[in-house]
């Protein structure tokens, strides 16, 4: 990301005494039977007016370590010193000085905007022109003074957030502590954020940021990787991909091959990692390659349909290099690369003219919410064995258009055919066709695995003989056989996903619905679940993906990006991002397409 | 289809057990519950707080307090020596009621003058108030006959002979008993219903079970059927600790009363449905199944007849499935009701089951976002 204009402006400050000092700190909680170590021998520094990320997998200890921070969790042993305090000791001076915005702000949804800073800045004793000042400026900074009075439940998760920011900073802290706040905030939203904090940052307040995106951890001055309960690495981070210099490549092949290509440099055993980014791949080699390595082992390659570029080490890359060269251990990762294409499918079955037939087709929808149209008149198609990326903003319209598409609302105008089928008004058998995966992994929490399974499987029709072996195959495939008796709304948020979508396809649909189905999975998990959705592609199966997770939408084959109730734009992520390419930025990503594609549209057409 | 049908109950039970919410309200409550009622409310009036204002002090006026100490009812409490006392044990609730004997009562009934006794009473619980009248006015009415008989002057010319039907003692729980049997099946059916779509909406899994193959009455049979299990469960529960516990006589047919206690369950568990229909959690949910419950049972005739009610009231309370079945449950046990007047009551409570449940199937797919 050398070179990037946000980069640039993060040349780190120099370094002065540190903020927050960890040494050799343990936690541990009781889980049922069991403890987990939440934090295991973590010593850690935080520097001054700088922006620190924490990143992790799931249950890494994040926001553990933030609790502990400020002062709300005592450590087990070990010592924390926050801003010279000790956070266990000096807990209320401590509080006072340090802001922390947990991933649910306590917002009240039935208050308003200006309501809930005036609830928090009561909290915080703040009064008199103080108060008003302070208000003023928070309102302009974190551009909510147009929305004083609409009520905190029906802002955008974005606006939520800010307004949990502002109200995290009604008394200025010295340093803010912000686990996950980007969590279910759009690109546009996100950016904003990232411009509130950073101007924080200039003011000289010390930030400490946990996420689990890890281009946000790349934009940070620093880097605390942690990894259940220790710190696997800590540093800025072009130190971590630089040490990657060289192992990193793209591999463009021909478009219809690009998932057996997939598959087959994946099986390389030199390979650590390999996504598709786009219209390319990303391969990561190990260590112990030598060089050409690919070249030489990789059989399309060798026929020339294929060719490799050198490319930079992004953070990502470092990221996943130092998970995979940890040994496997209790959190279950498989040590396997993760599932693939069972058998190579004939792929995508073409029509004789050499057109993809059309499994969902989407002409004209309209919906109206009373005098709101939430969606305006959206046409799009999506081949068989296509995957399809709907991207937007919070609230444009996308989780309305695939309801309608599910059938679960219906449309005020127009049609959604899934399989040439409208699911509002087919036969209850037709749903037997489509798989569904909703966005906060819709299981019955309280039954366990296999309970979970079984309904499933009865739900759809399986029974006897087939419905037990289906069972058995899917416990195998992802894994979830050890859990087979736990109670799935205990499990690790990586295997409720597995169990989700296990569920979800125990009845082989042709379709796929998934609504933002990574939403808050570390990497990896959402790396062996898009292999999982590659490898039913590839099969044959369409998938429609709604999510504002940029990464997820380089996987899709198209994505259509739906804005204020339309769909502004429709293409490959690739034709996408040529389409933005400005002489200011000849590559830009797929944010930057998508920032710069709202950013006109607003222009061109104003509310 | 069956297997898939079966498969969805089993999950709607795993469901309301695992969910300790809805364990706890089966089976804690309606017990506690059932023996608060039983044992504390009661319309009978014992131990009403007495004070004697006795100016006379003679034989006769000894005679007719002694008739007041000898009850059950009455507890004297106090004896008052000035008028003055009788706003002081009154107006802090020391005594409900005060006995006044004039001055010249013994002087007056000896004369054979019509002597007076004042009876004050703390009209502010006015139920309460006219039950101790009642009772007073009957002891004064013993006395009366008893001192006429006893100087050897004829009895009053009409004598009253009161015999109750159906429960020849009064004894209110008999009365109440019964009518638990409707309240608690109501309020625990419907908590369990009013629970179970708006908990799935909130966690999500309701859409993920609308993009199934099942159809809405598919669902509506998934989640009634649970509810019919316990409601009659717990129904049958609450009439055998009415019947072997307290003692409460059931002469009616008892397949008579299970019809009831079944079109009853079905006819709420519809309601509590469609109220978890059209909730998106399960607070809104909870807020919803009371705003029910509450007028439900005050307009069902469990405490006040519905007689003395308003004609507009009383229309409301045609569409109150506890209506019909409390005089169904109330008439097998004391009366054992004839199968023509159960079914009076049964086809009204079998057409709001229809219309509730068919409204509650139609709102799992209806209702928007």
């Amino acid at each position: 990301m050398t070179g990037r204009p946000e980069a640039a402006a993060l040349e780190a400050p120099a370094a002065a005494a540190p903020v927050v000092a960890l040494r050799d700190v343990h936690k541990r909680f009781a889980a049922g039977s069991r403890t987990v170590e939440a934090l295991d021998g973590l010593s850690a520094e935080i520097g001054a007016a700088r922006i620190t990320g924490l990143v992790g997998p799931d249950g890494a200890g994040k926001t553990t370590l933030m609790r502990l921070v400020t002062g709300l969790l005592a450590p087990d042993s070990g010592s924390i010193r926050v801003l010279g305090l000790d956070a266990a000791a000096e807990t209320r001076a401590v509080q006072a000085s340090v802001g922390y915005m947990p991933q649910r702000f306590g917002l009240y949804e039935d208050l308003s905007v200006a309501e809930n800073l005036e609830l928090y800045a009561d909290l915080q004793g703040l009064a008199g022109a103080e108060r008003r000042e302070r208000f003023e400026r928070l309102m302009a900074f974190t551009g909510l003074g147009p929305f004083r009075t609409r009520l905190a439940g029906r802002l955008s998760g974005g606006m939520k957030q800010k307004l949990g920011l502002a109200c995290t900073l009604v008394r200025p802290p010295r340093l803010l502590l912000l686990d996950e706040p980007s969590v279910g905030v759009d690109p546009v939203s996100r950016r904003e954020l990232w411009e509130i904090v950073r101007r924080l940052v200039g003011e000289g307040i010390s930030v400490l940021w946990a996420t689990a995106y890890l281009d946000e951890a790349e934009r940070c001055h620093e880097v605390l990787l942690l990894n259940e309960g220790r710190l696997l690495a800590a540093g800025p981070p072009s130190r971590f991909s630089a040490r990657l210099e060289g192992r990193t490549f793209a591999v463009r092949g021909e478009e219809a091959e690009r998932r057996t290509l997939l598959d087959e440099v994946r099986a390389l055993p030199q390979v650590v990692d390999a996504v598709v980014k786009g219209r390319d791949l990303r391969v990561l080699l190990s260590k112990q390659a030598e060089p050409g390595y690919l070249e030489s082992h990789c059989r399309t390659l060798q026929a020339g349909r294929a060719r490799v570029t050198g490319v930079d080490p992004l953070f990502e890359d470092a990221f996943v290099a130092l998970m995979k060269e940890q040994p496997a251990t209790s959190a279950g990762r498989p040590a396997r690369g993760g599932p693939s294409s069972r058998g190579a499918a004939p792929a995508r079955t073409k029509t004789a003219a050499g057109r993809p037939e059309a499994v969902i087709r989407v002409e004209g929808l309209i919906r109206r919410f009373g005098s709101f149209t939430a969606v305006d008149g959206i046409d799009f198609q999506v081949a068989r064995g296509e995957i399809f990326g709907l991207l937007g903003p919070n609230g444009a319209g996308k989780s309305t258009t695939f309801k309608m598409l599910c059938g679960l609302l219906p449309p005020s105008d127009g049609r959604a055919l899934v399989l040439g089928i409208d699911l509002r008004r087919a036969a209850a058998v037709a749903r037997g066709h489509i798989g569904y995966m909703a966005q906060k992994f819709s299981l019955y929490g309280n039954m366990s695995v296999l309970q979970n399974l079984r309904f499933f499987a009865s739900a759809y029709g399986l029974t006897g003989k087939a419905r037990q072996e289906r069972i058995e195959a899917a416990l195998e495939e992802f894994g979830l056989f050890a859990y087979r008796d736990a109670v799935s709304e205990t499990l690790p948020l990586g295997f409720k996903q597995r169990l989700a979508l296990a569920c979800a396809i125990m009845h082989d649909p042709g379709v796929l619905f998934l609504d933002e189905p990574t939403s808050g999975v570390d990497p990896l998990v959402r790396r062996e679940f898009w292999t999982r959705i590659d490898a039913m592609a590839e099969a044959g199966v369409s998938v429609l993906v709604t999510t504002h997770f940029m990464e997820e939408a380089e996987y899709c084959d198209r994505i259509g990006i739906i804005y204020r109730g339309k769909l502004v734009a429709a293409g490959t992520p690739e034709e996408l991002k040529a389409a933005h390419a400005t002489p200011q930025l000849p590559e830009p990503t797929l944010e930057d397409a998508f920032v710069d594609l709202i950013g006109r549209y607003d222009s061109e057409h104003p509310r | 289809m069956w297997a898939r049908l079966v498969a969805l109950i089993a999950k709607e039970f795993l469901a309301v057990w695992k969910d300790r919410r809805s364990r706890a309200v089966i089976i804690g409550p309606p017990l506690i519950q059932l023996l608060i009622f039983g044992y504390a409310a009661t319309f009978d009036v014992n131990h009403v707080a007495t004070a004697i204002y006795d100016e006379d002090g003679g034989l006769a006026a000894r005679d007719l307090i002694a008739r007041f100490e000898g009850s059950p009812s009455f507890e004297i409490v106090a004896r008052l020596t000035r008028e003055a006392e009788i706003r002081q044990v009154i107006d802090p609730k020391r005594a409900i009621l005060v006995i006044h004997v004039g001055q010249t009562f013994s002087r007056d009934l000896l004369a054979r003058r019509p002597a007076r006794v004042q009876l004050i009473v703390d009209g502010r619980e006015s139920n309460t108030a006219l039950i101790i009248l009642g009772y007073a006015s009957r002891i004064v009415a013993d006395f009366n006959s008893d001192w006429l008989k006893a100087h050897g002057e004829i009895a009053p010319p009409a004598h009253l002979v009161v015999r109750s039907w159906f429960n020849p003692n009064l004894e209110s729980r008999w009365f109440i008993v019964p009518g638990i049997v409707a309240l608690l099946t109501l309020v625990v059916t419907m908590v369990v219903t009013a629970l179970t779509v708006a908990r799935e909406r909130e966690v999500g899994t309701f859409e993920q079970l609308l993009v199934t193959p099942f159809r809405p009455f598919e669902i509506l049979i998934g989640k009634a059927v649970p509810a019919l299990v316990i409601g009659l469960a717990e129904g049958t529960v609450i009439i055998a600790v009415g019947v072997f516990w307290f003692g409460v006589p059931l002469r009616g047919d008892l397949p008579l009363l299970y019809a009831g206690l079944f079109l009853y369950i079905l006819a709420v568990i519809g309601i509590g449905l469609m109220i978890s229909s059209v909730c998106r959690t399960q607070q809104q949910a909870i807020l919803g199944a009371f705003l029910f419950v509450v007028p439900a049972v005050i307009l069902s005739g469990f405490a006040t007849p519905i007689a003395n009610m308003p004609p507009l009231i009383q229309d409301l309370t045609l569409v109150n499935p506890m209506r019909y079945f409390l005089i169904i449950v109330r008439g097998t046990f004391l009366e054992g009701l004839s199968a023509g007047l159960v079914l009076e009551r049964l086809w009204p409570m079998a057409v709001i089951a229809a219309v509730s449940l068919s409204g509650a199937a139609w709102l799992f797919r209806h209702r928007l976002q």
